[in-house]
């Protein structure tokens, strides 16, 4: 037992951890945050192979299955597992091509909103005065905005539709980013190595995004899983109030949209998607929880 | 306090000119004037085009319609809706009477559960109780309103019967409006099963609102405690011999209860923006279904007003809150 241990301490001793390494032992003890990178890697295969495992169409009407019950209830049967909805297209195949919907969504949403937020950010904490007051206070404005009525002003401006949904709820969550970024900006900004690289005659923007950028990423990082997840709930709310994607784009939300017809005669046109949005946003938030508890320890309660 | 207080109350001016640039570019962005606006499909000649842009001063420079729209804003003047022909300002002072209490119950749902969960957890750190408030928080947060909703009314609703599906009271009730609050008005109006209706109606809404800052609630206050009862003077008082009862509900509770009452006064913007989706679920004739359907039928101005009433409201009970913080933590004063 001891000659088997002993050289595998020295291989850890010899080669440090990087530092995702270290994030990623941190987070295995973390039965939450595990459980959520399964799920999500679950909807992941979902979505790269929709065409593959999709038993029909997300959108082909079968016209003699009109609210066909599930497979394990009375009248359901295999052809079509999770059942019909009321124009007869497969729910199961529908919930499959939303999980590709819901993580291109989250992606764009993500990128786009933290892109001008790390901007807005970089800028306020390195030109302090006139620019950081006018870009501070314009994401307080924005902040005072419920954020799911600032979509809805952005998307009577584009007009509806996905697209126009996700830019809408993407300026929504830029404050949020501007903030940390400046935050995280400032307080690299008081350390030893900013100075160092800037006596060594650093130019502004190589200080912005070389040197200093790279030692915020974490905090982004968080925030980002996090509103990965909240970016999926605003799109279906969108959808949902019939703002977001239009039918027959099988998107979680939009399947949900007349889902109160149907509470009563076929509750499982509105369960299922529901049950599809709920766990794939909160394995988001785990996972987030986890990272954050990861990457800063401190936090932790 | 003098200092402090004029420096937090000279902040919002900027942060409403702000909401009401907002308000005022939002008119100027949706596709079409606002004469083709409220033209709708019907068209109109050039000629009578220019002159009613002319005659609604919107051949102006944008500064200067600004100026305007900022005065008649002030004046509590937010334009007639396109499709009722009503002012915005009356639309909303009738339903928003819907929305507050609507609101007020959930947050009184958020904070009667909230507040005693997350300090029985932090007292019983690590154990089931604890873990299990935290994983309702966060699921609690992770659920979507609509989807909340949705699985609520097909229990209790659909399935059980408990609850009705819409509205805010059955249509065998008739009374006057007193205060607007269904829940006051029915016992006003002695008549029998009213106040028993109001709250059947109200319930499951209530509980939909206040999930989310339910689970808030609940995290901060789990952590403010512990915080506090990490702190040395809370040992001194244990070590002096007082009993836990007194130790908690005294010392500790007081100054971990300064973050929480801000984290409630911040849940207005959570609150209204989940109103939107909450009433638009359960038929709620209250300001955030008004939205929806003001956009739906292009009632521009109505958004417009409604958007500008509803940030202002947020802003202000922010600045509530900003000056209670004041108030309750002295150290903050000096900054």
């Amino acid at each position: 037992m001891a000659e088997e241990a002993l050289p595998r301490t020295e291989a850890a001793i010899a080669r440090p951890l990087s530092p995702a390494g270290e994030v990623w032992l941190f987070m295995r003890k973390d039965a939450g945050a595990m459980a959520g990178l399964a799920v999500i890697a679950f909807v992941l295969l979902c979505a790269v192979l929709a065409e593959a495992i999709a038993p029909h169409s997300p959108i082909e009407q079968f016209r003699d299955h009109f609210l066909q019950p599930p497979v394990w209830q009375k009248g359901g049967s295999w052809e079509f597992p999770f059942g019909t909805d009321d124009v007869g297209r497969c729910i199961l195949s529908r919930l499959i091509y939303g999980a590709r919907l819901s993580l291109v969504i989250g992606t764009i949403v993500v990128t786009l909103s933290l892109a001008l937020g790390i901007a807005f950010g970089l800028v306020s904490g390195f030109f302090r005065g006139l620019p950081d007051i006018a870009i501070m206070r314009f994401m307080d404005i924005l902040l005072t905005v419920p954020s799911l009525l600032l979509a809805i002003v952005v998307v009577a401006i584009l007009g509806p539709g996905l697209p126009n949904a996700m830019i809408a709820i993407a300026i929504t969550y830029v404050p949020h980013y501007a903030r940390l970024a400046r935050a995280s900006v400032l307080t690299e900004l008081s350390k030893d190595y900013v100075v160092a690289s800037r006596v060594a005659g650093a130019g502004t923007l190589r200080l912005m995004l070389a040197t200093v950028l790279p030692n915020c990423v974490a905090p982004l990082v968080v925030q980002a899983t996090l509103s990965f997840g909240s970016a999926i709930i605003d799109a279906a709310a969108l959808g949902f109030l019939g703002l977001g994607a239009r039918a027959p784009t099988p998107e979680w939300g939009t399947m949900l949209a007349d889902a109160l017809k149907f509470l009563e005669s076929a509750p499982w046109v509105v369960i299922l998607p529901c049950v599809a949005i709920f766990v794939t946003v909160l394995a988001f938030t785990l996972m987030g929880n986890g990272l954050r508890d990861a990457l800063d320890p401190k936090l932790k309660h | 306090m003098l200092r402090f207080l004029f420096t937090r109350l000279s902040l919002i001016v900027p942060t409403f000119l702000g909401i009401v640039f907002i308000a005022f570019i939002l008119i100027h962005l949706v596709p079409g004037d606002p004469v083709e606006v409220r033209m709708g499909e019907r068209g109109i000649a050039p000629a009578r085009h220019a002159q009613l842009l002319h005659e609604m001063g919107l051949d102006r420079p944008l500064y200067a319609q600004f100026a305007s729209y900022v005065g008649e804003v002030l004046h509590g003047d937010l334009g007639t809706s396109l499709i009722t022909h009503r002012p915005v300002l009356d639309e909303f002072l009738d339903l928003f009477p819907a929305t507050l209490e609507l609101a007020i119950y959930a947050t009184l749902f958020a904070v009667l559960i909230g507040l005693p969960a997350g300090m029985l957890a932090a007292m019983r750190r690590g154990s089931a109780f604890d873990h299990v408030v935290m994983g309702v928080s966060v699921s609690g947060s992770s659920l979507p309103i609509f989807v909340w909703g949705l699985l609520l009314i097909l229990t209790f609703s659909v399935n059980l019967h408990w609850t009705p599906v819409s509205g805010r009271i059955d249509l065998d009730y008739d009374f006057d409006t007193v205060t607007g609050f269904m829940t006051i008005d029915s016992l006003l109006s002695d008549q029998e099963g009213a106040f028993a209706s109001a709250l059947g109606h109200l319930i499951l809404p209530a509980i939909v609102l206040g999930t989310i800052p339910l689970a808030i609630i609940a995290r901060m206050t789990r952590s403010a405690m512990l915080e506090v009862l990490g702190e040395d003077y809370i040992r001194t008082a244990r070590a002096k011999g007082l009993g836990s009862f007194r130790v908690i509900a005294i010392h500790a509770l007081r100054n971990a209860m300064i973050p929480v009452v801000t984290v409630i006064g911040l849940q207005v913007g959570t609150l209204m923006g989940g109103a939107i989706l909450t009433e638009t679920i359960f038929s709620w004739p209250g300001v955030g279904k008004w939205l929806v359907e003001s956009i739906r039928r292009r009632d521009y101005p109505a958004l417009q007003g409604g958007m500008l009433l509803i940030a202002s409201l947020v802003m202000a009970v922010n600045l509530l809150v900003d000056l209670l913080y004041g108030v309750l933590n002295p150290r903050i004063r000096r900054r």
